[in-house]
């Protein structure tokens, strides 16, 4: 319990008669990809939102590292090391795409109140920046600005965004969507390595993805965590076959 | 548009170029003015360098900040009315304070513009403190109400002239100078202009500049890499209210006249028609814009007593035919420097 990175105790959230996230209690362990499946409207994104402080549970609470984030802003849970992509890329389109990642290493390792030298010139956050930016495979158009990347581009953006704040866990909404079968590739083998420097919590659609990638699988359902087991398990689960999967198989 | 009028591509040119162009009209109007002794068109020039000074502050978190400030004037007015207060005691000799400990009035310039740029800073603070908390219609109705809140009450201020306002007979000093030389205010005034546009330009590429940039585009995603958003914009809020502030002190040595007008709510509206005419968010949008509205303003008003009606359909036309004013027009796509 306590080698927890990462724990969810009982989080219940609810708009107005629908309950979005019912009783939730989930643990990402380090060195472990914890995905998180289940249909649209599951009551994923409510976890994701809940986890890294833009909606906060109407009861139980969130555990860092065993330290209580219940109550913390989103800006202060970024600074207490949790790194978060987003399903809707959220990306300053009219600056480029090394800007955007350098926004990223001013809010950890950088200080934003410096107000005369131009922060391309910064070499230690220039560097950091464009390393990030390698690791995710985006290094030929570091100055194209950010609004007209392809959607997959801007999903490896997001992730080199998260890669820059060096957090202690991952929080990942759906990094592989309109990655295209390449790209997938790329990024799966920087999750796969990536799981060592923090564990991931990852919310996905791609089956195949979740499969070869996950130590752990939630599945949630109407909000409700209907199995968390391994991927064999998670496989032959029968609630599971029912609610998601589909009954044939 | 490029596709359809190759000839208004061919005009194009880099903004960098546009910048330089509207500074030489700043240094080459007023010296042929100077040398042809018109006198009046020097003081046309410095409304325009004021007034876009003024417009200079307002796009640091209009443009940049994302947030339409509709009670700049406030900060104006506070400028002027610093530079009034001050000037006043001076002229008539008559302490500012006399307890705890005694503030004489002052008729020095570089003085004053401290004074102003502090008072309105701290004004900033606390009306972006409160205002910042919204957005939106929200936000332009909260800074309106500041504006008008101040210009009520320098309206009943009898103290410094009520309605009335205020008349300083001399302008104030600068030492090495002679202000009251047309062409040697004017140099001051553009000064600082160049000043706050050189301070600004390095602002908007600094990393502070990148953040609210960034906070303006995507305010989840500065949140989510820790930064706080809200101190981010109110210190933009503060610097932007100074600057407006600066130039309020400016206007009032100018007009050698301070009234509740300078807090007034059509000021507001013009500082944010200079920045849309000239292209909002863009470094020099609220110079040209602020150029072209005093020229428009002279020139359309000597043909017609209803000048604001062109003014109007230009405006439309603008706004219509271009994302980002004059700037936006004329210049080419911007190739990134690095």
């Amino acid at each position: 319990m306590t080698d927890a990175v990462l724990a969810t105790q009982n989080i219940t959230k609810s708009f107005g008669s629908l309950i979005a996230c019912d009783d939730v209690s989930i643990e990402v362990k380090p060195e472990e990809i914890h995905a998180i499946i289940g249909p649209n409207g599951a009551g994923k994104s409510t976890l994701i939102s809940q986890i890294c402080g833009t909606q906060k549970p109407d009861n139980g609470c969130v555990k860092l590292l065993g330290q209580d984030i219940t109550f913390k802003s989103a800006k202060d849970r970024a600074l207490s090391g949790i790194g978060r992509t987003f399903q809707i890329s959220q990306l300053a389109m009219e600056d480029t795409v090394l800007q955007n990642v350098m926004i990223g290493s001013l809010g950890k390792t950088g200080n934003p109140w410096k107000f005369i030298k131009p922060v391309l010139k910064i070499n230690e956050l220039r560097e950091e920046a464009e390393f990030a930016l390698e690791r995710v495979g985006l290094t030929n158009d570091l100055h194209s600005k950010a609004g007209i990347l392809s959607h997959g581009q801007k999903r490896q953006l997001e992730v080199a965004i998260a890669l820059t704040l060096k957090p202690k866990i991952f929080i990942m909404d759906e990094p592989m969507a309109g990655l295209g079968i390449e790209g997938s590739k790329e990024l799966m083998l920087l999750l796969d390595n990536l799981r060592y420097e923090a564990p991931i919590l990852l919310v996905e659609h791609d089956m195949d993805a979740v499969f070869s990638l996950a130590n752990i699988i939630s599945v949630l359902d109407y909000g409700r965590v209907i199995a968390s087991d391994s991927v064999e398990g998670i496989k032959k689960n029968p609630i599971v076959q029912r609610a998601y999967l589909g009954e044939e198989t | 548009m490029e596709a359809y009028w190759p000839l208004w591509v061919a005009l194009m040119i880099g903004e960098r170029n546009i910048n330089l162009l509207t500074l030489s009209l700043f240094v080459l109007i007023p010296a042929w003015a100077y040398l042809a002794d018109e006198p009046f068109t020097i003081t046309l020039m410095t409304r325009a360098v004021i007034f876009a000074l003024a417009a200079v502050g307002l796009n640091l978190i209009l443009g940049i900040g994302g947030f339409v400030s509709f009670g700049h004037a406030a900060f104006f007015g506070l400028g002027g009315y610093v530079m009034g207060i001050l000037a006043w005691h001076a002229q008539g000799y008559s302490p500012l304070l006399e307890w705890p400990f005694v503030i004489e009035g002052t008729k020095s310039m570089p003085v004053i513009w401290l004074v102003s740029i502090m008072v309105s800073a701290i004004f900033a603070l606390i009306i972006g403190a409160v205002s910042l908390k919204t957005s939106g219609v929200y936000f332009i109705m909260i800074t309106l109400a500041f504006a008008q809140m101040m210009y009520y009450f320098s309206i009943s201020w009898s103290a410094y002239g009520g309605e009335d306002g205020m008349s300083i007979y001399v302008r104030n000093n600068f030492p090495g100078l002679n202000t009251l030389d047309p062409i040697q205010f004017y140099s001051l005034c553009f000064v600082l202009l160049l000043i706050s546009l050189w301070f600004v330009s390095r602002l908007i590429k600094s990393p502070f500049g990148l953040a609210l940039n960034a906070a303006r585009q995507s305010p989840q995603r500065v949140q989510a890499v820790g930064l706080d958003l809200h101190k981010l914009q109110l210190f933009a809020f503060v610097v932007s209210g100074a600057i407006t502030g600066l130039a309020g002190a400016l206007f009032a040595d100018l007009n050698r006249f301070v009234s509740p007008n300078m807090f007034g709510w059509q000021l507001s509206g013009e500082f944010i028609v200079f920045i849309i005419i000239g292209g909002v968010g863009r470094l020099f949008g609220p110079v040209i814009g602020a150029l072209l509205f005093v020229g428009l303003e002279h020139f359309l008003g000597e043909l017609s007593d209803f000048w604001h009606i062109y003014l109007g359909i230009i405006l439309l036309l603008i706004v219509l035919f271009s994302k980002s004013g004059v700037i936006g027009l004329i210049a080419k796509k911007e190739v990134h420097s690095d």
